[in-house]
């Protein structure tokens, strides 16, 4: 049978079931924007009018281009409005510097779309996650400009930059945005670190765990409230858009695996704490790791992949050279996935795990076997 | 040890439909007027179809015998009202494609006139062969949608041990109700036939299994119940698909039914409530399956309701007698949603195996274009036989179904889950199912092939030998010029001992196909 022939027949629906749950790929993507909404809402309050262009810059760009690839693949315009480039640029928007330049969101949205998700085949196809494949791209492109961080200056105070000088900020570059720059307490205990300082040393001055887990800290816009991004994963959790599987392995492993280590030598470990609760690991965890496409589809898998982001992250973070490590682990994790997929499927109904039929064990035909010879 | 392993799994998947079940499981079961015309297919059950003995033009009389099964597994029609036959011809059959079957079509004479029925023993006292033959003879097929003739698996409490005999009536489908309400209102005579039945297979127990959302069912089957021991009545969960039978098996034994295996290797059968029913009745009164409950239901129905019908009624009639259709319905379905198949037009008789016929309106029916998959595994999630349907979905796609085969396609049990939570709204069923007749069609040719090829070689051992023996005789005559004897006699029978074995490999190869047939059915 010919290819053409075989998929119409495929295609053309003449069988059951009739009845279908409702859902849809739509509802989906915009179910998990409609979660990241408080986060976002209360970083593009607390960094500014910088962050809102940066933010709108990445998304509309986003949406430009899919439609662009869309067009040139002859797929159905409308697929724009699934929100699947939409959430994969907001994604991304969450994880730039707040006060990066334009050009940073806009060149980020194109690697993320055309490269990290078109190029494979569009939606579903891709093998990475999009907006960590970009952020890891501009990582290692625009070092300078992708480090450089900012103090929290909430929109209402009167040192935030107004409209104007935003705008600057945002589409010149030109001005010297020194006067607001911060560290990010990761960054800045891996500074300590290397000049021979211990972790109580380094964090004394910069991190405060409660003002972290509200997000008043410098860092990117996803990583600055941990409490909104919990309240947007129990939504998500609520309505079973995502399973408990990777953010229960992911932070539960990174929580151990470091609370070990600074049992085992508080000098140079610092606390499960402090890891949980600054930089992006709690917004990966629930948002970027459980992306359907690129994670495991069975349970025990996702398990595994959520530890391995957690490992990942531990290692990266203590012995590696970048302070940030949530979007390697993601990426590298993602290149185990189809590993993952392929040798930890569920078992099946009346099968072993080495999908051998169940050894029958009616009484009958095993009281014949167990008959024992007549001596 | 496995046992006790197993034991501790508790039913994996499954979804949660809106019922739909209030308005016709409301009302009690009515029956349907006797229609001008009755079409009774040949072939209403699984295995070969049914043979006519009757003439065109022959009066017939209700419950008469007017197709016989022509093997085991195969069920015999018998007349659902007194009238004459006018035709035995193709007729619009139970078959998404619109399929034209052969069908006896029986002009109905109003008097629902029986056939004289005999004297019925007291069926307890039977061997249970002979219970096991009238219910054969009674042409009761299995009436939860499998339409597996009954029979054959009462038989089976020859070759197995049966511990537990399990009635099913929890189901599941959305919108049917025509167990729920046949459990309400013949309550004693279920429990009588499930009685039946554990004699002929000799069971244990008897377990009935009913769904929790069915509450009225509970009660009066537990009424039932109640005089009799071990007999009881376990309530499940609502989850589709509980009324599956490896589901159920699950669910009341804690066992899982080996793949490929049936469940009769778990020491489980399990029957349908109106299997059950229409076995009491055949058993106690002598009456031949002709009718059966059906819920028609659907938003387009004006009085929705359960129905018995005569089998061969056809569905428009039944539309008749529930006030009609208050809309061009955008899916007519035979079955529930989730399993059912569409139909292409009213004239389609209810056959035995029919559960419901729905009309389902536009606001019921969703038809969202398909968009591409995004793995977001909702249907690993809810299979209820821990498959992955996205990955077999894509390997069938690539036209790649041994791979799928790999992935499990052969323990899939069709129920829909998947594509009933895919928000892709990915026709997944229909993958597999186009997979597994794919699967089957090949499978044949392999055994065609292979019959051919022993055939083949079986001929050229038989030239080869007769060869052997003529140049053998050229010998021999040759030798008789010094001695007499012989060795003629010797290598004849070498030929004949070939010819049987030749045949049985040919009955072996059709056997373990009816085999693969009906495992099929029974999943």
């Amino acid at each position: 049978m010919s290819q053409a022939n075989c998929s119409s027949q495929l295609l053309d629906k003449h069988c059951g079931p009739y009845a279908h749950s409702g859902s849809s790929v739509r509802k989906h993507m915009w179910q998990v924007c409609l979660a990241l909404t408080p986060c976002t809402l209360f970083s593009l309050y607390l960094f500014g009018w910088p962050a809102i262009f940066l933010f709108f810059c990445t998304c509309l760009s986003a949406l430009l281009f899919e439609a662009l690839c869309l067009y040139m693949r002859k797929d159905p315009l409308v697929r724009v409005m699934d929100g699947s480039a939409l959430l994969c640029a907001w994604i991304l928007a969450l994880t730039l510097p707040p006060w990066a330049p334009w050009w940073l969101g806009v060149g980020g949205a194109f690697f993320a779309i055309v490269v990290g998700k078109q190029l494979y085949g569009g939606l579903g196809q891709n093998i990475f996650n999009p907006a960590m494949l970009a952020r890891t791209a501009l990582l290692i492109t625009f070092p300078m400009q992708m480090t450089t961080w900012v103090e929290p200056t909430p929109i209402v105070l009167s040192s935030s930059p107004d409209f104007f000088s935003a705008l600057l900020i945002s589409f010149s570059s030109a001005t010297n945005i020194d006067a607001y720059s911060g560290a990010t307490a990761l960054g800045s205990l891996k500074t300590a670190l290397s000049m021979g300082q211990n972790v109580e040393q380094g964090l004394a001055e910069l991190y405060q765990p409660l003002y972290a887990f509200i997000g008043w800290s410098s860092g990117s816009m996803g990583e600055s409230s941990e409490l909104l991004i919990l309240l947007g994963a129990v939504y998500l959790l609520w309505q079973r858009i995502i399973s408990w599987e990777i953010p229960v392995a992911m932070l539960l492993g990174l929580f151990v695996f470091t609370q070990l280590s600074h049992i085992l030598d508080g000098e140079h470990y610092a606390a499960a704490s402090f890891h949980l609760f600054s930089g992006g690991v709690v917004l990966a965890a629930f948002f970027i790791a459980t992306d359907p496409v690129s994670s495991p589809s069975s349970s025990l898998g996702r398990i595994v992949f959520g530890l391995g982001c957690a490992l990942l992250i531990f290692i990266i973070r203590n012995w590696g050279s970048f302070p940030e490590a949530v979007a390697f682990a993601v990426l590298i994790m993602n290149a185990f996935n189809p590993l993952i997929e392929r040798y930890l499927r569920p078992r099946i109904y009346g099968r072993l795990a080495n999908k051998e039929a169940l050894p029958n064990l009616a009484s009958f035909e095993l009281a014949q076997k167990l008959k024992r010879p007549k001596s | 040890m496995f046992r006790g392993l197993l034991k501790l799994a508790p039913v994996q998947g499954g979804v949660h439909p809106s019922a739909n079940k209030a308005r016709s499981s409301a009302l009690h079961v009515s029956a349907a007027p006797i229609p001008p015309k009755l079409f009774l297919p040949l072939l209403q059950h699984a295995g070969a179809a049914a043979i006519p003995i009757v003439k065109v033009g022959e009066r017939v009389l209700k419950g008469q015998l007017i197709a016989l099964a022509p093997s085991e597994l195969s069920a015999p029609v018998h007349a659902s009202s007194s009238g004459t036959v006018v035709a035995i011809t193709d007729v619009c059959a139970a078959h998404p494609s619109g399929f034209n079957a052969p069908a006896i079509v029986i002009e109905t004479d109003g008097q629902d006139q029986w056939l004289p029925k005999a004297e019925a023993s007291d069926a307890f006292q039977e061997d249970a062969m002979v219970l096991a033959n009238r219910v054969a003879e009674a042409g009761i097929v299995g009436m939860g949608g499998a339409i597996f003739p009954a029979a054959v698996k009462l038989k089976q409490g020859a070759k197995h041990e049966i511990k537990t005999l399990l009635v099913n009536g929890s189901e599941c489908e959305p919108y049917l109700s025509c167990d729920d309400r046949l459990m309400r209102e013949k309550a004693e005579d279920i429990i009588e036939g499930a009685r039946l039945i554990r004699h002929i297979l000799k069971a244990f127990r008897v377990v009935i299994a009913i769904e929790d959302n069915k509450h009225e069912a509970i009660a009066a089957m537990k009424a039932a119940a109640e005089a009799y021991g071990m007999v009881e009545v376990e309530v499940v969960p609502t989850r589709y698909p509980m009324g599956s039978a490896k589901q159920l098996i699950q669910e009341i034994t804690g066992r899982e039914v080996p793949a490929g295996a049936r469940s009769t290797s778990v020491g489980v059968l399990v029957h349908n409530v109106g299997t059950v029913y229409a076995i009491f009745q055949a058993l106690t009164q002598g009456r031949p399956l002709i009718s059966r409950i059906v819920t028609v239901a659907g938003g387009c129905v004006s009085r929705p309701k359960n129905i018995e019908a005569l089998v061969g009624t056809p569905i428009e009639e039944l539309f008749k007698a529930c006030g009609g259709l208050t809309e061009e319905p955008a899916r007519l379905l035979l079955g529930g949603p989730m399993m059912g198949i569409a139909l292409t037009s009213t004239a389609v008789p209810i056959i035995k195996g029919a559960t419901g016929v729905l009309a389902l309106s536009k606001s019921e029916v969703q038809q969202d274009q398909a968009s591409p998959c995004i793995r977001c595994a909702s249907c690993v999630d809810v299979c209820p036989m821990g498959l992955m349907p996205l990955d077999m979905a894509a390997l069938i796609k690539a036209e790649n179904a041994e791979a799928a085969v790999d992935y499990g396609l052969a323990d899939c049990i069709l129920c829909g889950s998947c594509s009933y939570v895919c928000p892709s709204h990915l026709p997944l069923v229909q993958y597999f199912r186009y997979a597994k007749d794919k699967q089957a069609e090949k499978r044949e040719a392999a055994k065609k092939l292979d019959l051919t090829v022993t055939m083949s070689l079986a001929k050229q051992k038989r030239l080869e030998q007769e060869k052997a023996r003529k140049t053998a005789e050229k010998a021999a005559k040759r030798a008789s010029k010094k001695r007499r004897p012989s060795r003629r006699r010797g290598s004849e029978s070498a030929v004949l001992q070939e010819a049987p074995q030749e045949q049985k490999t040919a009955q072996e190869t059709t056997q373990t196909a009816v085999e693969h047939k009906e495992q099929e059915l029974i999943s």
